[in-house]
């Protein structure tokens, strides 16, 4: 355990955090290291506080007003909340998947074309190089590639989820945050969502939040429970799975709560 | 035959029996302003390209001396331009203090600057035009030249009589967004700016659309306050500063003075059969604009 807690080799961070909406405590003291090039899961009952946690992973929590943060977040080293700090350009390394599916009403070609244009490639044969490639990576360029400038509303759930996927993708992020991106797909999509995940790890460091336990233990590395906005236990996946030290977190996976 | 089953009866007896009330108006209506206004065309014998293509109005004139004359070209311009340069103004602004309302200031917008919209839309359009005759007009005067009842007072009261129009339903169309669209833009990495502009006012497309259209009906059918502030004479503009004259004013100033059954009267009527057919196309306009929005 103390080896594991050790920084070298974390992506990020997380050391003492505290998050309020208002007068509401929603998360208590969290620390919890995000290893490079791993997955971790989140998982624990529904309001336990695992997709706040994750969007503090990216400051989508800026968005909603009355947000207060206590603690750090740690990219790289270094402090995501600290002064100066630009949350746009945090974003485009930290890329999130949400948990529905939420394509922009555009060409599937000009949904995944949005991030490299904000962020200023104009190029037309750089842009559909890396459209290509980024549908190429979530598994999706097959089935799209005579559609290309067919509105991505059209697509299957799953199919969108992994359009939104490549969407991230295209913006080549360092971490990618999914909150439970596969529970509103059939377990077809499911799976070959997971397969994705389990590739991508090569190149990209992955923190999913999950409430499928099953799911958390095919595709995740590292795992940490949550429970009424504390995180209770985190260790190897296996480890959570089989030989959990915490009663809660036992009494969780057994499934006598949750 | 009982008691509920009589009131069930009569109930759609009665809906029945408005619903049907309502198309025989409108059918009656349309059927009205058609057949005075196309007896300009059909008993007067004007030509239809006289009548849309001639600016000769002299619709007193005796035959003798060749008329009358019943060109409405020039009122036809007048209304297409002051619709449209007032539409140019208010377009662009309603719809970005739409987006100030919906995402840049919810709260403060929403307590304040809705209100002052509905109460904006709420002043009867005679007090539009009785502050551009004692406000705008002298101010144009003084400051640009002229005689001041032009062009620019007509389409500035029109402007800001439309604002609310084109503001409220953008609002709401805006509103209307999923908010997913732009959580996930933000978390691409994109800037509120870069948000509202590459998803969210394109996402709201049909609805900005249909506001404009509509502001731009609201415009072309407006009456009493363009008409106080506009000279009225019957020239087809040539400045921004000239007096001028629109369809609709033509026909309250005129109508007065005019018998039933004359050509003159009759040109009336087929102005405000062109007014009803201006608004048809508005309608289809936005129909169209709509359905395509939906199948997006």
């Amino acid at each position: 355990m103390q080896r594991m807690m050790n920084s070298v080799g974390n992506k990020m961070e997380t050391k003492g955090l505290n998050l309020y909406y208002k007068n509401f405590q929603a998360l208590f003291n969290v620390s919890l290291p995000v290893r490079e090039h791993r997955v971790t899961a989140l998982i624990g009952p529904s309001g336990c506080g695992k997709s706040t946690f994750l969007r503090t992973l990216n400051r989508m929590n800026d968005v909603i007003e009355g947000t207060r943060i206590e603690g750090e977040v740690l990219l790289d080293g270094n402090n995501i909340y600290a002064p100066g700090v630009d949350p746009v350009a945090l974003r485009k390394k930290v890329g999130m998947v949400f948990q529905r599916p939420n394509p922009f009403p555009m060409s599937i070609f000009d949904n995944i074309a949005y991030g490299p244009r904000i962020h200023g490639i104009k190029n037309k044969e750089t842009l559909a190089e890396i459209v290509e490639k980024s549908l190429q990576a979530a598994a999706l360029w097959d089935e799209v590639k005579d559609r290309l400038h067919k509105s991505a509303l059209g697509l299957s759930g799953g199919q969108q989820q992994r359009l939104v996927l490549a969407r991230v993708l295209a913006v080549e992020p360092e971490v990618i945050l999914m909150d439970e991106p596969a529970s509103a797909l059939d377990p077809i999509s499911t799976a070959k969502l997971e397969d994705l995940i389990h590739q991508l790890k090569n190149n990209y460091t992955i923190v999913i939040v999950t409430h499928n336990m099953q799911q958390a233990a095919r595709i995740s590395d590292y795992t940490g429970f949550f429970l009424n906005g504390e995180m209770i236990e985190y260790d190897y996946t296996n480890n959570i799975f089989t030989a959990p030290r915490d009663k809660r977190t036992e009494d969780y996976i057994t499934g006598r709560f949750g | 035959m009982n008691w509920k089953f009589f009131c069930d009866r009569a109930g759609r007896g009665l809906t029945l029996f408005c619903a049907a009330l309502v198309i025989v108006l409108t059918v009656s209506i349309i059927y009205f302003i058609s057949s005075k206004g196309l007896a300009t065309f059909f008993t007067n014998g004007i030509s239809l390209r006289e009548f849309l293509l001639s600016d000769q109005w002299a619709p007193d004139r005796a035959a003798v001396d060749g008329g009358p004359l019943v060109g409405a070209k020039a009122f036809i311009a007048g209304s297409v331009l002051v619709s449209l340069l007032a539409v140019g103004v208010s377009a662009p602004l309603g719809i970005i203090v739409a987006v100030f309302i919906v995402e840049i200031a919810p709260g403060w917008g929403q307590r304040v600057l809705q209100p002052a919209v509905e109460l904006l839309a709420g002043i009867p359009s005679v007090v539009y035009g009785y502050i551009g005759l004692s406000l705008l007009v002298p101010l144009i005067r003084t400051y640009l030249g002229g005689g001041g009842f032009s062009l620019l007072a007509g389409f500035l009261v029109l402007s800001v009589m439309i604002l609310p129009t084109i503001i409220s339903v953008s609002t709401d169309s805006i509103r209307a967004l999923p908010v997913e669209w732009k959580h996930a833009s933000y978390a691409l990495g994109s800037t509120r700016w870069q948000t509202i502009r590459m998803v969210l006012v394109p996402a709201a497309r049909s609805g900005l659309i249909t506001a404009v259209v509509l502001g731009m009906a609201r415009a072309f059918g407006e009456a009493l306050a363009v008409q106080m502030v506009i000279g009225n004479t019957r020239e087809i503009p040539t400045s921004i500063l000239s007096p001028m004259m629109t369809l609709t004013s033509a026909i309250t100033m005129d109508m007065g003075a005019t018998v039933m059954g004359t050509t003159w009267n009759n040109a009336l009527w087929s102005m405000g059969l062109l007014l009803l057919l201006m608004s048809l196309c508005f309608i289809l306009i936005i129909r169209v604009v709509v359905r395509r929005g939906a199948v997006q």
